[in-house]
């Protein structure tokens, strides 16, 4: 199995079996998860739907076509932006050798472990008029006054899309590196072979090798700008996302709100369509263990290309880590004493422990989505699968208000009743609790837990089961005994991914928690939002270092898998 | 893999106590549970001096975003008591919304005079905080300022604002349209936003900062950050930006000063309804008001409770007179007035 095998996206079905009863299961399995999803959806529909429409003159000529335009130039730019340099970081580290290479690779990935409304406060005090860069600017040519010098503002729209796409890069990098280093290296090899040079080999061969993956990250990249409220907010950049919030919270319209959530609504269908499109095209299937053998050898850089390679690569790496890390570590300095805080020990745990609960929910609920799918795919299972992962862009506040609506009428209906028949009381039991913060967590991560184990999925040739119920096993008895073990790491990624991405998890957890229940991310905002970020710097670091270890992790094991 | 799945094990466990732990604490003997748009470490002191005092616990949980739509999504088995939060927009909101009750105790009636509370007792207010101007020491002379000469073209470039859509502004540009009526009040909006200095954002605090690094000359502040700069120790350098302005309180000599208010009220359907009660009556007694003052900077209701010495040098106030309610009646207008002008686009440059 050294060769590339390509295959039909359809999965053959080996048409002997009985179909129908096997597929049953699966579609009521991707019923069930899709309808949870859709609850808060609904919900938010139902509320839109409700309104007079006495805002709408207002909010069209006024509030949507501001927002929708830098919207619109905000996720351009981001998009341009992460594609650039997600490929340009991958294709470095992947084909050339050059010093501090293999620390690039791996520390490429860590941005990941920095949310966006942390990246916005450190940049903001990084590049600000009293901060470390115009300070020494100053120094330098002894100016005094911000009119003596020009200096672009990092609260613009521009500033806004550094900062995204400082922390969302390695979504593409991630995709990419994993393409460049699997199948496109070989395709490589056989057109260099045929006498292509290095530059014609890359955007001949291996960029449309490399769309569908570049196309999936920059989807979950995109997903993440249009979501993000925290670092838009504090730059200053009106987006769709802030307008629902404006139109929510200030002119206390809550209908209003939610009508603006469904514009957005479309922008998200629109992303869905294109990443599940990119990935319909990525149809190749390759042995991972007889990849390795087949490895060329890296590239050697000069030493002045090399220069460059370690500038291109840790300049990235500079903007989505090393500038919060060095905001936050300067603060922190002063408070040392936090650490030691027991409310942020208790914040710490809490963190740990919902996000390792909604990380086993999202997981679940992902690969019994995809099971029923491999198991029958039919329009109905894919259409249950494209909704279900359509959490991850609606905005965490407006889904969380959604999910909040309707458990707390689920509670509500379920203690009337007991009250009635048994006079007891069950409470808030969802409403009211850590679950409605799992739960809504899930539903916001579950497109990452999806794609991630399906990619790992797609990797395996479809005629392993094939083969497993040929020898008698049922569809479901093949799943367990052969594709689950075999897509292990990449449940495990995708894992790792919900976990990290709930414990930087803001709005949602803010919306729903009971109380006492605070985490790392709610003591950081509670403090940012009196406007003494530097008071949360502590617990800023604390979340970068939780979400830091299993970024490593994931970043540790793919370079075992593939570079070693 | 093992290891992960056994830590994710342990996790659900604890979780699962965590979770149980909370439900009986908002039910327990001897508790109040508080429902705050205000920041936990704001009323931290406030609630640990109660607590001292009557060994009644507290819960707090702190919502900046969706606190009454959550209050009326739990309807009967909500366990809010005490609702608090900022802001006479967002005070008339709870009780619009139908999720708070009146509350009628002498000893509240007595401490917080009636321009301050609703008739009805719905809510009550705790607090006022002056919408003042900081104005640069070095370069602004004059010591007397209006919120109407804030669109006179001689501050062209100067003035330094947050998000025209953060409810701190919106109430003071209710004001002025309450004041001047829509159509004057537009007009007005846009000369302020002819004389920005730069596209509005941060907070108040980072307007102080515009001010020290020159960015701009006027900028428009709550009078309590004031403070919270000049005592920040552990960064210092917050106390160069609070000293280089100065605290000008607009319309002083006529209408007098916008101030805002941050209040309470009693949720609807509070479990714990005496505790509440208690709770409440200790806000609005001059001990928990002078705490409010001495701590956060912000002017007590109470009259004659102590004002911090710092809050006293930067000045007598002259509060607005113009009742809340009204101001608050103008608040979706001012917002939508803000779309209107674009505001928050910036000075066109």
């Amino acid at each position: 199995m050294n060769s590339l095998i390509v295959n039909n996206p359809r999965l053959p079905r080996l048409s002997s079996l009985p179909r129908r009863r096997q597929g049953r299961a699966g579609l009521v399995a991707a019923g069930m998860v899709a309808a949870v999803v859709l609850l808060p959806i609904l919900t938010i529909i139902a509320v839109a739907l409700t309104s007079s429409g006495e805002d709408w003159p207002h909010l069209l000529r006024y509030v949507l076509p501001n927002a929708l335009s830098t919207t619109f130039v905000l996720l351009l730019m981001v998009g341009v932006g992460t594609s650039v340099i997600g490929v340009a970081t991958a294709w470095l580290v992947v084909a050339y050798d050059f010093p501090l290479r293999r620390f690039m690779a791996w520390a490429l990935v860590l941005p990941l472990a920095v949310p966006p409304y942390l990246a916005a406060y450190a940049h903001a005090e990084f590049f600000h008029f009293v901060g470390p860069v115009q300070s020494m600017i100053r120094a330098w040519f002894g100016f005094t006054r911000p009119a003596d010098y020009w200096f672009p503002d990092i609260r613009s729209t521009w500033g806004a899309a550094l900062v995204l796409a400082s922390v969302t890069y390695p979504y593409v990098y991630l995709t990419t590196r994993v393409v460049f280093l699997m199948q496109g290296r070989n395709i490589a090899d056989v057109a260099r072979t045929l006498g292509a040079g290095p530059s014609r080999v890359f955007w001949r061969v291996l960029l449309p090798v490399a769309r569908p993956a570049i196309a999936a990250g920059v989807a979950l990249v995109l997903m993440e700008t249009l979501n993000d409220f925290g670092a838009v907010q504090h730059l200053g950049v009106n987006t769709l996302t802030f307008a629902v919030y404006s139109t929510w919270l200030n002119r206390g319209s809550l209908e209003g709100a939610a009508q603006i959530a469904l514009v957005m609504l479309v922008f998200v269908i629109f992303m869905i369509v294109m990443e599940q499109g990119a990935r319909h095209r990525q149809r190749f299937h390759s042995a991972r263990a007889t990849q390795m053998k087949a490895r060329p050898p890296r590239i050697k850089l000069g030493r002045w290309a090399s220069m460059g390679a370690i500038v291109a690569t840790g300049a990235p790496l500079a903007f989505g880590f090393g500038i919060p890390l060095y905001i936050f570590t300067d603060y922190a300095a002063n408070r040392l004493h936090q650490f030691a805080d027991p409310r942020l020990v208790e914040a710490f745990v809490t963190t740990v422990v919902a996000s390792s609960a909604t990380a086993i929910v999202a997981v679940g609920a992902a690969i019994a989505l995809i099971f029923s799918l491999r198991m029958r795919r039919s329009r109905w299972t894919l259409a249950l699968t494209r909704i279900a992962t359509a959490g991850y862009a609606m905005p965490g506040t407006i889904l969380a208000l959604g999910l909040l609506l309707s458990l707390a009428r689920f509670d509500n209906t379920l203690d009337s009743f007991l009250r009635a028949q048994f006079g007891i009381s069950s409470g808030l039991i969802l409403s009211g609790t850590a679950a409605a913060v799992v739960l809504g967590c899930a539903i916001r991560f579950l497109a990452l837990a999806e794609g991630a184990v399906q990619s790992g999925l797609m990797k395996l040739p479809p005629n392993i089961d094939e083969a497993a119920r040929s020898l008698g096993k049922t569809a479901a008895g093949s799943a367990r005994a052969v594709l689950l073990p075999l897509v292990r790491p990449a449940i495990a990624t995708a894992a790792i991914l919900v976990f990290v991405d709930t414990a930087k998890e803001l709005s949602a957890t803010i919306l729903l928690r009971p109380f006492g229940f605070n985490t790392l991310a709610t003591h950081v905002y509670e403090n940012a939002s009196r406007g003494a970020v530097e008071e949360g710097a502590v617990a800023a670091l604390m979340i970068v270092v939780t979400a830091m270890v299993p970024v490593i992790l994931l970043s540790g094991r793919l370079m075992q898998d593939r570079d070693a | 893999m093992r290891m992960l799945s056994k830590t994710l094990a342990a996790g659900l466990v604890a979780l699962g106590t965590v979770s149980s732990f909370s439900i009986n604490a908002a039910q327990a003997e001897g508790t109040v549970n508080v429902y705050s748009y205000r920041q936990p470490f704001l009323i931290q002191p406030l609630l640990d001096a109660f607590t001292e005092k009557t060994g009644i616990a507290t819960e707090v949980l702190f919502l900046d975003k969706g606190l009454e739509d959550r209050i009326a999504a739990e309807g009967e088995n909500s366990p809010a008591d005490v609702i608090l939060t900022v802001d006479i927009g967002r005070l008339i909101n709870v009780e619009e919304k139908g999720i708070t009750q009146t509350v009628d105790s002498e000893t509240i009636n007595e401490n917080i005079p009636a321009e301050f509370r609703d008739p009805e007792g719905q809510w009550f207010g705790l607090t006022t905080r002056g919408r003042v101007v900081y104005a640069s020491k070095d370069r602004v002379e004059q010591d007397t300022i209006t919120y109407e000469e804030l669109a006179d073209p001689k501050w062209k470039g100067k003035i330094c604002l947050r998000s025209g859509q953060h409810m701190y502004n919106i109430a003071l540009f209710a004001s002025m349209i309450a004041h001047h009526g829509e159509e004057e009040a537009e007009k007005w909006m846009k000369g302020l936003k002819a004389n920005l200095a730069r596209k509005p954002n941060g907070n108040d605090r980072a307007q102080a900062q515009g001010i020290f690094s020159g960015e701009c000359d006027l900028g428009i502040g709550n009078t309590y950050y004031v403070g919270k700069m000049l005592t920040n120790e552990e960064e210092p350098e917050q106390k160069d930006w609070a000293n280089a302005i100065k605290v000008l309180f607009p319309n002083s000599e006529e209408r007098g000063t916008h101030v805002n208010i941050s209040g309470m009220a009693m949720a609807k359907h509070a479990p714990n309804r005496e505790n509440a009660l208690k709770l409440m009556e200790f806000l609005a007694s001059a001990e928990a008001q002078s705490i409010y003052a001495e701590e956060n900077f912000e002017y007590p209701v109470l009259p004659g409770a102590e004002v911090s010495e710092m809050v006293q040098s930067f000045g007598e106030i002259k509060p607005d007179s113009l009742p809340l309610e009204e101001i608050a009646a103008h608040r979706k207008a001012a917002s939508e007035m803000v779309d209107r002008v674009g505001l928050d686009e910036g000075p066109e440059s």
